[in-house]
């Protein structure tokens, strides 16, 4: 066991696999002598070299859609788009190609490939540094959502990603990248895709999040103290997400608050309560709330913590649920 | 059937005024000692900004900064061929360029605090707000030199960008539309040999960026980006031929970033010690100043007063900034939509209330 941080875990994560695979690449702005702006890539093309970690031009497209033409040809891009609010100018390259490649080719050509990105705001950064876009490609078949909220999964996750035979984003909470420590192993271990994880049982309420939110939301179950019962779900997938474990949570508690940093229309919140609404809507004994960001854009720093759902936000929803 | 040689290319590098001060009087542009005072001056005060804002952050009083040493000729001698009522298309480097450009200092200060007012531009010039994405600008530039032709205004737009980005579509895309529509946009690429921690050579197999306008059918050329001279003749050209109605200019300002690329960033991790003070010696300001003293445009005196000038100018501004009321919370909804969506209303209620 070491102690890591999310950042560290990332870092141990590509090194294991670097390691263990000579396919595995990494791709992307600032990834190599400087070891990425986040230092997630720190070292690695010290020890893999510069033809496997790979400092490249500074363009999204290029690196995204270079990185499907090295998936189909035997190779297991990870590629590293230095903000998540800069993954757009590639969102063709995942929409049209890497999604749908399996599909076009019946399976002749697949894109195993992962796109890693660090995500969200809360660290006083500069604009479309701060994006939350998890609802976005979750809206696209043929991607899988991946977002984890602590070390231990940061490192297992990413391990599957990469051994996934399909395209997989994995936002990193750039939030918390160095906010939490845990103990985790050194040897290789997975957290599969798809399956959430109950990161604390209870009977009262179900409270449903991910990424650098569960952090939030912890901190919010533990200011309730013994107020409340609450099952806290860190759905970890986004897509295809664990429908299995959000539906038996709620039809036990039979209510339901669903936090997101992105903003409320459309975001990923909606979803879960349309599917809460088809397998659950009897066990409800109240609607189910959502703490989101509003409507806007992600404001500047100065106002980022109006726009951000805290523990006080959290707090306000569970109350209007247990007090429905 | 022998090969014929269907087209041959040059690349035409422009200086004036060299690094120990000696200048090219056949290739000056027309300047009064007036102007050239006003250039200086324009110089030295965004230094002084520069250093002041990068202070200033080290010390918590502002938010995440982006320096512009060693382009501050690019960004001044530019604006300087510019008039108010042509677009800019600026970068997140271009500090200087918007305070050349009217924008209260105040106010760009206000913007690196992570205050959305900041961004307001001045109803009396038309300076776009900065692009934080690497090279999205450019194209809009193409669209508003492209809407002044159309509209017959005599507009030119210029856009700036840095090397990084001529590795972007949207570059590429940019430069397609205008050379295909001619349209009346001055590209300026300041060439500051990194993108972060990627060099200049990682970007692109071509020895210059100047030539990649051949490709797209017009005029590019290269110019020394810390001589004030030759930007602003560079720009001046472009700019009148824009006018003119003769299309569009690639200028490749060669500079290099004297500083880190931001103040998140420590460029001792990929940059040698030696390279940075081989391009020191060529700074922007004391080659001019070389240059002056010659013409006896300079004196110790002088030169020292504009620095107490800068000074106050900018104390001035800061103290203004530092006195300025915190932005009302309620804003966040207020410019997303020229309406408020009945939701965001909802909203707005539930996290201010009344
Ligand atoms: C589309 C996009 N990708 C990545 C970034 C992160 N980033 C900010 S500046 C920068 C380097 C830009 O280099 P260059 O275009 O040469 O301009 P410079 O910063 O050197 O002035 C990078 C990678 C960004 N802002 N936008």
């Amino acid at each position: 066991m070491v102690v890591a941080t999310i950042v560290q875990a990332v870092n141990m994560g590509l090194r294991q696999e670097l390691a263990r695979d000579k396919n595995v690449v990494v791709l992307g702005e600032d990834v190599g002598l400087n070891g990425g702006v986040f230092r997630a890539t720190d070292g690695l093309q010290k020890e893999f070299g510069p033809d496997r970690v790979i400092d490249t031009p500074l363009a999204e497209l290029g690196i995204v859609g270079c990185s499907i033409g090295m998936a189909v040809n035997g190779l297991k891009p990870i590629a590293e788009i230095q903000f998540s609010g800069f993954v757009y100018a590639a969102f063709d390259q995942l929409l049209s190609h890497a999604a749908r490649i399996r599909m076009r080719s019946r399976g002749r050509y697949t894109c195993p490939m992962v796109l890693r990105t660090p995500y969200g705001g809360g660290i006083r950064a500069l604009e479309l540094h701060c994006e939350s876009g998890e609802a976005l490609f979750s809206h696209i078949s043929g991607l899988k959502m991946v977002v984890p909220s602590n070390p231990y999964d940061t490192k297992g996750l990413l391990a599957a990603a990469i051994r996934e035979p399909d395209p997989v984003i994995f936002y990193e909470p750039m939030r918390i990248y160095r906010a939490i420590k845990q103990d985790i192993p050194e040897e290789e271990y997975f957290v599969p895709l798809g399956k959430a994880n109950i990161a604390q049982a209870g009977d009262d309420l179900t409270l449903i999040s991910w990424g650098s939110m569960l952090k939030t939301c912890q901190d919010a179950v533990e200011k309730l103290g013994n107020k409340y019962s609450v099952e806290l779900v860190d759905l970890r997938t986004i897509n295809p997400y664990d429908e299995e474990t959000v539906i038996s949570s709620v039809k036990k508690t039979g209510r339901c608050v669903i936090v997101h940093e992105a903003m409320k229309t459309c975001g990923f919140g909606a979803e879960l309560i349309a599917s809460i609404n088809e397998k659950a809507l009897l066990s409800l004994e109240a609607p189910v709330v959502r703490v989101t960001a509003p409507d806007v854009p992600f404001p500047l720093a100065k106002l980022e913590n109006y726009f951000l759902p805290d523990v006080d936000k959290v707090l306000k929803g569970i109350e209007k649920v247990m007090g429905f | 059937m022998p090969k014929k040689v269907l087209k041959e290319f040059k690349v035409e590098y422009l200086q004036i005024l060299d690094e120990s001060g000696n200048c090219d009087e056949a290739l000056m542009p027309k300047l009064s000692n007036d102007d050239i005072r006003k250039l200086y001056e324009m110089l030295v005060l965004v230094r002084v900004f520069d250093q002041k804002a990068f202070n200033m952050q080290r010390q918590g009083r502002l938010g995440t900064y982006i320096q512009f040493k060693g382009q501050e000729a690019c960004q001044i001698g530019s604006a300087f061929a510019l008039q108010d009522e042509d677009f800019v298309f600026p970068m997140y480097r271009n500090s200087a360029l918007l305070i050349a450009r009217k924008h209260p200092i105040v106010q760009v200060l206000q913007y690196w605090n992570g205050d959305e007012r900041g961004l307001r531009s001045p109803d009396n010039v038309n300076n776009f707000p900065i692009a934080i994405p690497v090279g999205t600008q450019a194209t809009h530039a193409v669209g508003a030199a492209w809407a002044a032709k159309l509209q017959g205004k005599k507009q030119v737009a210029a856009t700036y960008f840095g090397d990084g980005a001529t590795s972007k579509g949207d570059f590429h895309e940019a430069m397609n539309f205008a050379g295909v529509f001619n349209t009346p946009v001055v590209f300026i690429c300041e060439n500051n040999q990194f993108a972060i921690s990627v060099p200049r050579k990682r970007q692109t197999k071509s020895d210059t960026i100047a030539q990649k306008a051949i490709a797209y059918g017009f005029e590019g050329l290269q110019v020394d980006g810390m001589d004030v001279f030759a930007v602003y003749k560079a720009t001046l050209l472009a700019v009148e031929k824009a006018r003119a109605g003769n299309g569009p200019t690639l200028i490749e300002c060669f500079t290099y970033r004297m500083c880190d690329h931001s103040t998140s960033d420590d460029a001792s991790r990929y940059r040698p010690k030696e390279e940075f003070e081989e391009w020191m010696k060529k700074d922007s300001i004391e080659r001019l100043e070389k240059y002056m003293r010659k013409k006896e445009l300079l004196d110790d005196a002088y030169k020292q007063k504009v620095v107490e000038q800068s000074q106050q100018i900018i104390e001035k501004a800061v103290t203004e900034f530092e006195k300025m009321p915190q932005p009302d919370p309620k804003d966040i909804f207020k410019y997303v939509y020229a309406e408020m969506t009945n939701r965001q209303k909802e909203e707005m209620q539930e996290l201010f209330g009344n």
